[in-house]
């Protein structure tokens, strides 16, 4: 046989060189269409997909694409049209780092409006601060972190975990079961509810993690079982939410007998688990498609015109709604799309978006947000059960809650 | 590549001589031309398309030389990475607990991270620890004479494994985040354009310092008898050698190149997170070899590259597509040209040779005429 | 120690679960050397089988699937045999690869046809409920799950040892080139076979919809588990499927309740491999002189 070595690897490397070659030319012309000059202003747009976490994601990016032809709608800004730029995360989180770098750097984009997991946020968080980017980030997570180069439009923990303990308290919930998916969210927080069970006179139980993607819950339901807990504090995600959910019932577990506290189960993944095992069961969050008021009207019938009358909406998709207006409102005030100047603008800005009146805290760059605690009602939809008396202030740190030192 | 010379009239020599000059081009080409023409995030990725070729070129090795088919590489590839980020950790940490130990409420450095402050031992780690754990289990696996399907599954569980018990020991390797946010590589920023450029050529070079050692193996005996494994290994053994010890040796240089390519991914990306090293990255990396076509090292360096890059460029077409085509090329490559794209571009040369001169040699400008 | 003892169900009914995956790889690997990498896509579609009855069949869907999942899924096998795989004996690795392709387009066909989120599969009222065993509780839909793997092992021992296409079957695992020559259709064989392995794929996720999600990625989840049942009971052999099984759902429940979710599965993995190092072709050995 010949040696067929050395040909195909020019071709291996000459046939994508040339491709990438191509496409850097366009990268050229690119420069004008971002903050300076050009007739739209280009805006990013990058979650997954494709891969396990585009079931999620790629509501998030539906609503953020919503609010992007809304604020088109309305004029668009400093007399131009905002333009997004799609990009897929794949689920991958180094792809989400280049991804960024891409948008940033080739696009060059006023902003990104992106990610899901945590994972994902850490991977992208050096591109943006080395790049003086800026990065709105919709979901709820397990705080402390406080980059100048990110805006966080979810929950941070006290105002989503925290205020699903003080929940469990008022019901008399003493002595409780945690569960969560093996990630830096459900351990996260369940330092911090243990902290505040220390404080509080509380009995943690049991604390189980379970790999991601796990569908065996029999040896856990049976330790739940055993330990007699008042209620389980669950941070399992995706598809492990059903099994669970399904397990815990069919062994005679429903939320009569033992309630769970979720704070990763929306609108959207109660159909998965069956209506019948979660029904009744709480859970904690900012926001509900049942959430009162007119701009959530608005935004609820704006959605389902768009992407049909059968398609939820959830907390995370209204935070990344959220992010896109607060973000128009900031360039408006600025008069720029300089991430300093918006930067500056959107310190104290307030709006009234669907989850009601949302102020931005200046130092944290995080939000005012109401805490809500729901319970899935029949038709899978949840209804709103408590709330806290006015939007809280975002705390990453949990520096105004004195058990919580130590933590960070 | 100019007119047959007059002077070179062994074919032999003229073939090899054509070899030496088309990988010149190649490194020209990668060396010189694309930095020049691409930008410098296109360049970025153009460089983690070769770390994955660098880890591809080693179940090129494995499997298409082997008969290993290795499902697990992801393995090597993260230990490689690992080694190699846990000292940029300890290094931006100066004495302190890197960030994520400190939100994961570890107090005191794990005895496992110390080795590391060092970047000598962590450099030498990135490659002898792959090569270690490999020639371990080789030893034990092939020795029992485990093979083909059963070391496929073998291995495919072992990255499972790997990623959970990565996963679930957030406090030591960062859990599901991995390792990212270097601020200081070898004393320049990694995000710097420049850091990135230098980055691209020494992944670069690497590859073809691999590759040219790779190739120099096959062709040795070692590699004959590698080959010989692969197509008879009973009969390897009845002629008085030990099959095992082929293999293991095979599989642990496979282990190192994966280990190699993982390190130098850190810095070229900026993270190493479980979601790169597990089952379908694992087989991804093998797709790429089939698809580029496993019996020759170059068919694997191709297929790294190309499926890479056209998983970026598709993915940011039409995302959902991306599986699908995967998918339907997959089926298309093992049904209808198992050897993959090489094999494909051989026949096709083999059947036009055939066809105009049934005798002599290959013309120099068909071959340019595929390539281009 | 109670608790010690409830874990003795929870393997039970843990192995069950991996019987019933694991069964249709045992004869698809074992007779053909065929890596089926979609297996797991045709367990996704039984599960998806169950959610299309429930229009008509509403809550009992779960019952009526059983059959008509098992015809789904045998059929989507026998096609992928007689479009692919006959084309690919004696390239068990080439097979792997191939039907790994096969598997990301299925995945994707079903993100695409049913949606990304899992959908609903209401379990039988009569499956709700649960009895007390050793102390603990052991849910009607386990139990329907074990019973639905004993029936399985025992359908599949019925029709290997009396029946003659089983004799057939048996035949062309033990020698497949003898067989040929004593008259058997062995590519007919293999057609049957293949049906058969992924009709109890199509099976085993029906039962899986009362335990787990349904939704496009719930074949990932169980094809590396499936396959180490396999390779730890040895190909191709019921009695070794059987026991690897049961050991792997009691080492599982036993190693979790000792160690964590995490811990459990390393656990299982570590012992696989080891074990294999002291019976490199499994459990059990089909005895061959035969090189390879």
């Amino acid at each position: 046989m010949r040696e067929p070595f050395l040909r195909p690897l020019a071709a291996a490397v000459l046939l994508p060189a040339a491709l990438l070659t191509a496409c850097g030319g366009e990268s050229g012309d690119g420069a004008g269409g971002g903050a300076s000059g050009g007739s739209t202003i280009k805006v990013g747009v990058l979650h997954s997909l494709s891969g396990t976490m585009a079931i999620s994601e790629v509501t998030v990016k539906n609503s953020e694409t919503l609010a992007i032809e809304e604020v088109n709608a309305a004029g668009g800004l400093l007399g131009k049209k905002v333009e997004p730029v799609v990009e897929d995360g794949a689920s991958d989180w180094p792809t989400f780092a280049q991804k960024a770098q891409k948008l940033i750097k080739k696009d060059k984009v006023a902003t990104v409006f992106g990610g899901w997991t945590s994972a994902s946020r850490k991977a992208m968080l050096p591109v943006f601060e080395r790049n003086k980017a800026l990065l709105w980030y919709p979901v709820q997570y397990e705080g402390l972190e406080s980059s100048p180069s990110i805006f966080y439009t979810g929950a941070t923990t006290n105002q989503q975990i925290v205020p699903g303990l003080d929940y469990l308290k008022e019901k008399g919930k003493k002595k409780l079961y945690l569960v969560g998916s093996d990630y830096v969210f459900p351990r996260t927080a369940n330092k911090i509810i243990k902290a505040y069970a220390k404080a509080n006179g509380m009995q943690i139980l049991g604390e189980e993690y379970t790999p991601l993607g796990h569908t065996e819950y029999s040896t856990l339901v049976n330790k739940i079982g055993e330990a007699k807990p008042d209620a389980v504090f669950n941070t399992l995600n995706g598809d492990s939410n059903v099994a669970f959910f399904k397990q815990l019932r069919s062994a005679g577990f429903d939320a009569a007998k033992l309630p769970v506290m979720s704070v990763s189960i929306a609108e959207e993944e109660v159909k998965g688990i069956g209506i019948d095992n979660i029904v009744g069961q709480p859970v904690a969050w900012n926001y509900y498609e049942t959430t009162k008021g007119r701009a959530n009207d608005t935004f609820v019938k704006a959605f389902k015109a768009k992407y049909g009358t059968g398609k939820v909406t959830s907390d995370p998709m209204e935070a990344g709604y959220n992010a896109v207006h607060l973000w128009a409102a900031a360039v408006k005030k600025a008069g720029s799309t300089d991430p300093e100047a918006v930067k500056k603008a959107a310190a104290g800005l307030s709006l009234d978006l669907p989850e009601g009146k949302v102020t931005i805290d200046g130092p944290t760059q995080h939000v005012y947000k109401t805490a809500r605690i729901g319970v899935v009602r029949k038709d899978g939809l949840i209804d709103e059960v408590w709330s806290s008396k006015e939007p809280i202030k975002p705390d990453p740190y949990l520096k105004s809650y004195p058990w919580a030192a130590g933590l960070s | 590549m100019t007119a047959p010379g007059t002077a070179l009239r062994s074919p032999a020599l003229r073939a090899r001589l054509r070899g030496y000059a088309l990988f010149a081009a190649v490194a020209l080409l990668l060396l010189v031309v694309a930095p020049l023409a691409l930008p410098a995030f296109r360049l970025d990725e153009l460089a983690k398309y070769l770390c994955f070729a660098i880890a591809a070129l080693g179940i090129g090795l494995a499997w298409g030389q082997g008969g290993m088919l290795t499902l697990g590489q992801g393995v090597f590839f993260g230990l490689g990475g690992y080694a190699m980020a846990m000292y940029f950790k300890l290094h931006d940490a100066d004495g302190d607990l890197p960030d994520f130990m400190v939100w994961s409420g570890v107090e005191k450095l794990p005895a496992l991270w110390k080795p590391f402050e060092s970047p000598v031992v962590a450099i030498a780690a990135v490659v002898a620890v792959p090569v270690a754990v490999a020639a371990v289990l080789g030893a034990l696996v092939f020795r029992q004479r485990v093979r083909g399907a059963y070391f496929a599954i073998l291995t495919q569980a072992l990255a499972a494994a790997f990623v959970i018990l990565l996963v679930g020991r957030q406090g030591l390797t960062g859990g599901t985040n991995g390792l990212t946010n270097f601020y200081d590589v070898f004393g320049r920023d990694p995000e710097a354009e420049s850091t990135q450029r230098t980055m691209y050529f020494v992944t670069a070079a690497v590859l073809g310092v691999l590759y040219l050692a790779a190739r120099q193996l096959v062709k040795s005996r070692f590699g004959r008898l590698l080959v010989a494994v692969r197509d008879g290994e009973d009969r390897v053994r009845f002629l008085g050698y030990n099959p095992a010890t082929v293999k293991t040796v095979t599989f642990a240089i496979s282990a190192g190149m994966a280990g190699l390519a993982g390190a130098l991914f850190v810095p070229v990306v900026g993270i190493i997170s479980p979601s790169l090293l597990g089952v379908v990255p694992s087989l991804e990396l093998v797709v790429a070899v089939a698809v580029g076509g496993r019996y020759a090292l170059a068919g694997a360096v191709l297929g790294a590259v190309v499926m890479n890059y056209a998983k970026t460029e598709f993915s940011e077409q039409w995302a959902g597509g991306w599986l699908y085509l995967q998918g339907a090329l997959f089926i298309l490559v093992m049904t209808l040209a198992p050897k993959g794209a090489v094999g494909l571009y051989e026949q096709v040369k083999d059947a036009v040779a055939r066809r105009r001169t049934p005798e002599r040699p290959v013309p120099a400008q068909s071959v340019q005429g595929e390539a281009a | 120690m109670d608790s010690l003892l409830n874990q003795v169900p929870i393997g039970l009914s843990i192995g069950a679960v991996l019987l019933l995956v694991a069964l249709g790889l045992t004869f698809t690997f074992g007779q053909m050397g065929v890596v089926n990498m979609a297996h797991g896509e045709f367990i996704m579609a039984g599960g998806y089988t169950a959610y299309m009855l429930q229009d008509w069949a509403g809550s009992q869907a779960v019952l009526a699937a059983l059959p008509v999942a098992f015809a789904v899924a045998g059929a989507l096998g026998w096609v992928l045999e007689r479009l692919a795989i006959r084309h690919f004996y004696g390239r068990p690795l080439d097979t792997l690869l191939l039907t790994w392709g096969v598997s990301l387009v299925l995945q994707q066909a079903a993100r695409d046809l049913f949606g990304a989120p899992n959908v609903q599969v209401v379990a039988p009222g009569w499956l709700t409920g649960r009895i007390e065993v050793l102390g603990g509780a052991l849910p009607y839909a386990r139990l329907f799950i074990m019973a639905l793997a004993v029936a399985c092992v025992a359908g599949i021992w019925l029709y290997l040892s009396r029946s003659r296409p089983g004799r057939r079957m048996r035949a062309v695992m033990q020698n497949r080139q003898l067989a040929e020559v004593s008259g058997v259709a062995t590519a007919r064989v293999d057609q049957l076979t293949f049906f058969i392995g992924s009709g109890l794929a199509g099976v085993a996720g029906v039962a899986l919809t009362l335990i787990g999600p349904v939704g496009p990625s719930i074949g990932t989840y169980y094809i590396v588990d499936a396959f180490l049942v396999v390779v730890a009971g040895g190909l191709g052999q019921l009695r070794g499927a059987v026991i690897a099984a049961v050991a792997l759902g009691m080492l599982n429940s036993y190693a979790e309740f000792w160690t964590d979710a995490s811990l459990a599965k390393v656990i299982v993995f570590a012992v696989v491999i080891g074990f294999l190092q002291v019976r490199p072709q499994g459990m059990f050995v089909l005895r061959s002189r035969a090189l390879t």
